[in-house]
């Protein structure tokens, strides 16, 4: 079993795929199958980035056993006023300057949707937002 | 179709991963959007990007992508550069815009993705 733990900062987007990078070395490393290592890193950096560009702040948390990798990611930030809205694709709050990243064409949640095998989206409006996903080895 | 060819009808500069030249790629997708390539299952495929900085990097590390193209004359950081040599990637720049530099891949025989 490994354990992994990374911080993000809101507005960050220099370090924003940091933590992705460092998952997928870890996931090569111990010969996880590639095309599941990508469905991994997608996932967790789409994550990332929502975090960088909506959140002030936020933790993650990677343990990846040996049947499963499973990703917690805790931020302080506002919160998603309509979680079921939020998973549409299509649907951003983003702003300008994340949009000039090539993100915010809220494609993110779908896009982690769609790559993990469980999924869990809790939030409070003003406080903050918890993403856990987990993916089958 | 081989990278130098990509570059050569392009008019394409090799700014990293000039070793890896004579190595082929078969399909090429044109997006600013990175979201958008990060929803591909295929990864072997040549990014057609006008959108120039440190996330189309990232972007391409996640989807397994070793081939970027920045067209509209868009210059790549030292940053980025460090990042791609750190993940082995090919990077190209083009004077060319997103829809020339497709459409003569294109007519060249790079397939689209879908």
């Amino acid at each position: 079993m490994v354990e992994l733990k990374f911080e993000l900062e809101g507005g960050d987007f220099s370090r924003a795929g940091y933590a992705s990078s460092e998952v997928k070395k870890i996931l090569k490393q111990l010969n996880v199958d590639s095309r599941v290592i990508k469905r991994i890193v997608v996932a967790l950096y789409e994550a990332e980035v929502n975090v960088v560009a909506h959140a002030w702040r936020g933790d993650i948390g990677v343990l990846i056993e040996p049947n499963r990798v499973m990703i917690t990611l805790k931020d302080e930030g506002p919160g998603i006023d309509d979680i079921e809205r939020a998973m549409q694709e299509g649907f951003s709050t983003a702003t300008e300057k994340v949009r000039s990243m090539g993100f915010g064409a809220g494609m993110g949640l779908p896009n982690i949707r769609k790559n993990t095998d469980e999924l869990t989206v809790e939030s409070k409006v003003n406080k903050g937002t918890k993403v856990v996903f987990i993916n089958y080895l | 179709m081989k990278i130098k060819e990509v570059s050569s009808l392009l008019k394409a500069r090799i700014v990293c991963g000039a070793h890896r030249q004579e190595e082929s790629v078969n399909y090429g997708f044109g997006s600013d959007l990175m979201s958008d390539v990060l929803t591909l299952d295929s990864n072997d495929l040549l990014l057609i990007t006008g959108l120039a900085n440190v996330q189309t990097i990232r972007t391409a590390e996640m989807a397994d992508i070793h081939f970027v193209l920045f067209v509209r004359n868009k210059k790549v950081t030292k940053e980025m550069i460090e990042l791609a040599k750190e993940n082995n990637l090919v990077i190209l720049e083009s004077p060319y815009s997103l829809f020339k530099a497709s459409g003569i891949l294109f007519s060249n025989g790079l397939k689209p993705v879908y």
